[in-house]
């Protein structure tokens, strides 16, 4: 159980969350090992996002358990989860960046609502996380100034000022095309090194994910029916990651039987 | 029949015990809230010096109104040298406070509840509350706390500004006698109608920007709406509610300090 809880960062044990009689989370289990870039996948629906809201608490679960560190994040003991939240950042799918803040604001206002460093310290720390992230000389712009990819990386800024341990990427890549899914990807990952931090991702981008992640889950109906190495994942037998790892076979499948329906259709007129 | 109005009834006080909660909860967060200074100048720039111009308009206007109105009403008794009399009290007992309030809502009350809709919209306000910061230490709290001082000002602005709109009607339009119409001002002011003014201009400021920001927060909660839809029915419901209550509290705390 030590060594267990030195290795993982973060365990999640039967998570379960229902909104009216819908259930969303059934008993969903994950480990993330400490250092390892962790991606989630699923279809849209599958859950994902809700997983990662819970664990930001932003929404609350049913029943099921969280541990953080070795520490158990039960609602009652505020101490474990206001360590949690000190040290993990959460990156949402719309950025959720404040549009009424310049981007050097926005980097720095994690540090000015949570830390007591001085002004100066503050400016220097988010103006060296705009440099890393490559934005610094965007540091004056507001979010809407700033094109799609650069919000990406203007919120990931504003995740890392902190030096955060754990990163919850919550659908990094939505609506994106396929060029700028693998930049980000590819940032994520190299951020990842580089900062050192734990990253866990949900997405639904099957290619990206196996090749940036060190490990890969998949979440189905509420619950993780895979959980493993990219190469565990592409030899699965799982009949759910086989469907999901398929799905781009499925559908010339089931294009070509459109077409030969459309054919026997002309044949028959 | 009767099951439907207990259980509007019930929803009534239950939104009045979490509008309860709320405020207290944002005047709790000021303890522990980090450069709480900067965003109270922040609030009060919003709620004063943008709201301005129309204090500073609707103020003449409406003490130019009165010093007409006042002028032939007491004309027909041969008293026009009370106009004073008449426009500072209406102003600084009732008028002032009120139509400042009004004011406010209109400006910086409807602004406010728009701009936290959208801010819940956009997971901004769930992105604060990730990194572990208190949404209404950061948002709230401030703009509460600027209302507090703010709304007297301004109400004491639209005060200042509707006297010499008297005086304006009164002297230089219908003739009556500047000395006569100030000294009548000064005569009929006591320290008791601007502490009622006080009281009422700091009531309103509490009871208009806590609803507003109210509404604003708990956007995502309209039952009959989302999205955009969701931030207008809120910004409306806002408006509507505080220009209510302005009035409704001005007549409680008229009753009581008359």
């Amino acid at each position: 159980m030590g060594a267990d809880s030195n290795q993982m960062l973060l365990r999640i044990d039967g998570l379960f969350k229902q909104f009216d009689r819908n259930v969303v989370l059934d008993g969903a289990s994950l480990n993330v090992p400490r250092g390892s870039l962790v991606t989630v996948l699923g279809r849209s629906g599958a859950g994902k996002s809700v997983l990662l809201k819970c664990l930001a608490d932003v929404i609350r679960p049913d029943s099921g358990s969280i541990h953080f560190d070795g520490r158990l994040l039960s609602i009652g003991d505020a101490s474990a989860r206001a360590d949690f939240r000190r040290r993990c950042s959460f990156l949402f799918q719309s950025n959720a960046l404040f549009d009424s803040l310049t981007a050097l604001e926005n980097v720095a206002l994690p540090l000015e609502q949570t830390t007591d460093l001085s002004d100066k310290e503050i400016r220097e720390r988010s103006l060296e996380a705009l440099r890393q992230i490559e934005l610094e000389a965007h540091q004056d712009r507001y979010p809407s100034q700033l094109s799609g990819g650069m919000q990406k990386r203007l919120a990931l800024a504003r995740a890392i000022v902190t030096r955060p341990e754990l990163v919850l990427f919550d659908e990094p890549t939505a609506g994106l095309d396929p060029l700028r899914r693998n930049a980000v990807f590819a940032m994520i990952a190299k951020y990842q090194r580089q900062f050192g931090f734990t990253a866990l991702v949900v997405t639904h981008d099957l290619t990206e994910a196996l090749i940036a992640s060190d490990r890969v889950a998949l979440l189905d109906k509420g619950r993780m029916c895979f959980e493993g190495t990219p190469a565990e994942f592409s030899a699965s037998t799982v009949a759910m990651v086989e469907d999901f790892r398929d799905s781009a076979e499925a559908l010339g499948r089931t294009l070509a039987a459109i077409r030969r329906g459309e054919a026997l259709q002309s044949e028959d007129s | 029949m009767l099951r439907a109005i207990g259980r509007y009834s019930l929803s009534i006080v239950h939104e009045l015990g979490d509008f309860a909660l709320f405020t207290g909860q944002s005047f709790r967060s000021a303890l522990g809230a980090r450069r709480l200074g900067r965003r109270i100048v922040r609030a009060g720039f919003e709620q004063g010096v943008r709201c301005l111009p129309v204090i500073l308009i609707v103020g003449m206007f409406t003490g130019l109104v009165l010093g007409l109105q006042g002028y032939y009403v007491l004309n027909r008794f041969g008293s026009e040298s009370l106009l004073g009399t008449l426009v500072s009290l209406s102003l600084i007992r009732e008028l002032g406070p009120a139509l400042a309030a009004l004011m406010l809502v209109g400006q910086a009350g409807s602004a406010l509840a728009a701009e936290l809709g959208i801010q819940r919209n956009t997971e901004q306000i769930a992105a604060l509350e990730t990194m572990g910061v208190s949404s209404h230490a950061y948002l709230i709290t401030p703009r509460l706390l600027a209302a507090l001082v703010v709304y007297p000002m301004q109400t004491a602005l639209f005060v200042t500004v509707g006297l010499w709109g008297g005086s304006l009607s009164g002297s230089l339009l219908l003739g009556l006698e500047p000395g006569v119409y100030w000294s009548s001002v000064e005569h009929a002011v006591k320290s008791q109608d601007v502490r009622e003014c006080i009281i009422k201009a700091v009531t309103f400021g509490l009871l208009t920007i806590s609803l507003c920001a109210y509404h604003g927060f708990n956007a995502h909660r309209c039952s009959s709406a989302t999205g955009a839809r969701a931030v207008s029915a809120s910004t409306t419901r806002a408006v509507v509610q505080s220009s209510i209550i302005v009035l409704a509290a001005d007549y409680i705390i008229t009753s009581f300090l008359v």
